[in-house]
């Protein structure tokens, strides 16, 4: 994962801390983060310290992680997708309404799967090929698949299927007497899956080099429309997959699941030290990012005096953070 | 300029206003098709009542933000933090009226809308300081404020739903002076705005900077000040629209007041026809854009299909007025179009250039000179800026 990466991902200005190579200090950061807020919660309230809350994190986020795993493939070539929250609403009430036709459950994960990543396409081709901005292309990719949850039903639809019933409840015991349930394996595997194609193969590589710079990346004969449009497949894709564990989640379907949720993927992805301008980044940043995120919640829960609201000022300050953080780092190295 | 030249920004005058206003004519006839008590407008009480009076009422909040975010987006920006800053006013305007000592009283409904519009100019300071200081990309600067934002109107209410009864804060939103307040305060606004950037030459500085920040800010404008001023001003926008919605409900909702508001702000001020690449915006095509969006939510509302289907036909208008804009299919036309068009000499640039420079060229009927402008300019708008930037 070191050895392969190119010296263009430094951040020359991060190099100064001893030890650390600066592209890596922004997660080394999130992971110091985390741990801090975890030590607060543990310090602060009884019980917090146990393996299952750690186990919760992920149990909770499975999606997001997913999501953000997505998202970060994006952000990477220098582009944004604002579409992942309604692709979530869309994949739970794609699925939800097939199942209740009677549909067998792999057919349904397939049909979800493959609309996810047909509309990720989709944008990328408009994106790529008619060069409008991809803030407004997943804009309309947004408002379409939440417009298109709303045609196929305006209620929310319960998920009675015995395998996604049997996903939702069934666990895996760790040793410990930690439980986890399916959707961490499925989200912890996409994340390796991730890992490898960014670090391990020519895709990951022109990926970056996209994000670095467009036009040298053409320059060098790099297949940049291929690998941009694929780009935002792989986000489609990831959207669906957590469309599908969102719906084993809730058990249901509905149009107005996981609104703003592409915000909370786009915050997991910046705290997770992923450049905002392209080229510079990590997916196990982007899990850190959301772990960070999930910790923030299981605090104000544990608090409990504390209302739910607290949680979007939270996430926003630490945007914030994290945000500026870049900008005087980035302007710093230039 | 030679005279065909001329003529032919006369054509594009009329195309690029021409489609925005055929499809609002056109989905109003459909509905006077569908409902032919639709176009009827009457006279009852000193109030006009009708169909088109309720578009034009409900219409005045994404007008009234639309305006700002034209002028945002000319700048090469965004405003993501409208709707979040919209809830926040209403929620700040009404749980003043309801904490002051005669909750009725004009001076409490007053003091509400001061102290909430008071904290919009602070909302727009912060992001115009993320902006234009810091130099964060718009998208990510307002997207702080929208995550935030939602989330501190929740603190301002506490989480409920406050109601108010306050004869003059209702007025805003839901009064009438012949026409809804709403839409006379969301068109002063516009008026306003028209005669002080395209009367002096504010506009031309506007999208000035949306061309190239760096060159206008070397050409001795205070880019800064001027990125700056118009996030100020969409925030002012957002908050008295805030005050329109929670006004016409007579409560604030901070979970709903304003949601998705500022993508049909930002639709509305697409479908007008500014560049969301900035340097380019048309005032009046905002006001046809908001009109559109509304007539369109209403249309789906009378033709009993679900409210939320809207997403749907709005998703299809975004999509098909990008790629109509996108410079590529502007391109493909143009090459279409016969030898000698101003798009194809090498000195369109300098034609353009010389137009923008130009005052006088800004009609004076017309509260926006932008469709004046020759068609090279539209065309070649991003290669004059790639050549900038590069330089």
């Amino acid at each position: 994962m070191t050895t392969t990466t190119p010296a263009r991902h430094r951040v020359p200005g991060l190099s100064k801390v001893p030890g650390i190579p600066g592209r890596v200090l922004p997660v080394v950061a999130t992971f110091v983060l985390f741990v801090l807020l975890f030590g607060v919660g543990s310090v602060r309230y009884e019980g917090f310290t146990s393996g299952q809350v750690f186990a919760n994190l992920f149990i909770d986020n499975a999606f997001l992680i997913v999501l953000a795993v997505g998202m970060t493939f994006v952000i990477l070539t220098g582009g944004i997708d604002l579409s992942v929250g309604a692709v979530v609403a869309l994949s739970t009430m794609l699925a939800a309404a097939t199942l209740r036709a009677g549909i067998p459950a792999p057919l349904v994960i397939l049909l979800v799967l493959a609309v996810g990543t047909g509309l990720g396409v989709l944008m990328g081709l408009v994106i790529h090929h008619f060069e409008i901005q991809p803030f407004i292309v997943t804009l309309a990719g947004m408002f379409l698949a939440r417009g298109l949850c709303f045609v196929i039903g305006v209620e929310s639809i319960s998920i009675k299927d015995p395998f996604f019933r049997a996903l939702a409840t069934g666990t895996i015991e760790l040793p410990g007497g930690v439980v986890i349930t399916w959707s961490v394996v499925i989200a912890l595997v996409i994340v390796a899956a991730a890992v490898w194609v960014l670090h391990r193969t020519r895709f990951g590589r022109t990926v970056y080099a996209i994000g670095g710079s467009e036009s040298s990346a053409t320059l060098m004969g790099l297949p940049v429309a291929r690998v941009k449009v694929a780009a935002y497949a792989i986000s489609g894709l990831c959207a669906a997959v957590a469309g599908l564990l969102f719906s084993v989640y809730m058990l249901s379907g509905y149009g107005l699941h996981a609104v703003g949720m592409e915000l909370d993927a786009i915050a997991s992805v910046v705290i997770g030290g992923t450049l905002l301008s392209g080229g510079v980044g990590f997916v196990l940043g982007s899990l850190l990012g959301v772990l960070v995120l999930g910790v923030i919640q299981t605090l104000i829960s544990f608090q409990g005096t504390l209302s739910s609201w607290w949680t979007k000022i939270a996430i926003g300050t630490l945007l914030l953070l994290f945000i500026v953080m870049q900008r005087l780092f980035t302007r710093r190295a230039s | 300029m030679s005279a065909a030249t001329a003529t032919f920004a006369q054509r594009m005058r009329g195309s690029r206003l021409l489609w925005p206003v055929v499809a609002l004519v056109a989905l109003l006839l459909a509905n006077a098709a569908r409902n032919p008590g639709f176009l009827s407008v009457r006279l009852q009480d000193g109030h006009l009542y009708g169909s088109l009076v309720d578009i034009l009422k409900n219409g005045a909040p994404t007008l009234l933000i639309a305006l700002g975010m034209t002028l945002v987006i000319a700048t090469r920006g965004i405003d993501l933090s409208v709707g979040a800053v919209a809830a926040i006013a209403g929620a700040v305007a009404c749980t003043t009226i309801v904490g002051s000592s005669d909750p009725t009283s004009p001076a409490a409904a007053v003091t509400g809308i001061g102290v909430a519009l008071a904290l919009c100019l602070v909302l727009g300071l912060w992001n115009g300081f993320l902006v234009s200081l810091l130099g964060i990309q718009p998208i990510i600067a307002t997207l702080v404020l929208m995550t935030a934002g939602r989330g501190i109107a929740m603190l301002v209410t506490d989480g409920q739903i406050i109601t108010v009864r306050n004869d003059f804060f209702r007025e805003i939103g839901a009064g009438f002076l012949l026409f809804p307040i709403s839409i006379l305060i969301a068109l002063a606004a516009l008026v306003a705005v028209a005669l002080v950037t395209r009367r002096t030459a504010l506009g031309l500085l506007i999208e000035s900077v949306g061309i190239n920040p760096e060159a206008s800010r070397l050409a001795g404008l205070r880019s800064r000040t001027i990125i700056w001023t118009v996030y100020v001003f969409a925030a002012v926008c957002a908050g008295v629209a805030g005050l329109m919605i929670s006004s016409n409900v007579s409560a604030a909702d901070a979970n709903n007041a304003g949601l998705w508001i500022e993508m049909d702000a930002i639709l509305a001020v697409v479908i007008g026809g500014s560049s969301l690449a900035g340097g380019r915006y048309s005032l009046s095509g905002t006001l046809v854009g908001a009109l559109i969006i509304q007539t369109l939510t209403t249309t789906v509302y009378s033709m009993g299909i679900a409210p939320e289907v809207t997403l749907v036909f709005k998703a299809l208008v975004v999509i098909a007025v990008c790629l109509l804009q996108a410079p590529k299919m502007r391109a493909r036309f143009a090459r279409r179009r016969p030898a000698g068009h101003p798009a194809t000499q090498p000195s369109a640039d300098a034609d353009s250039l010389a137009a923008q420079q130009d005052p006088a060229d800004h009609d004076a009927a017309e509260p926006d000179g932008v469709a004046d402008r020759p068609v090279a300019d539209a065309v070649d708008a991003p290669d004059t800026k790639q050549k900038v930037t590069q330089s």
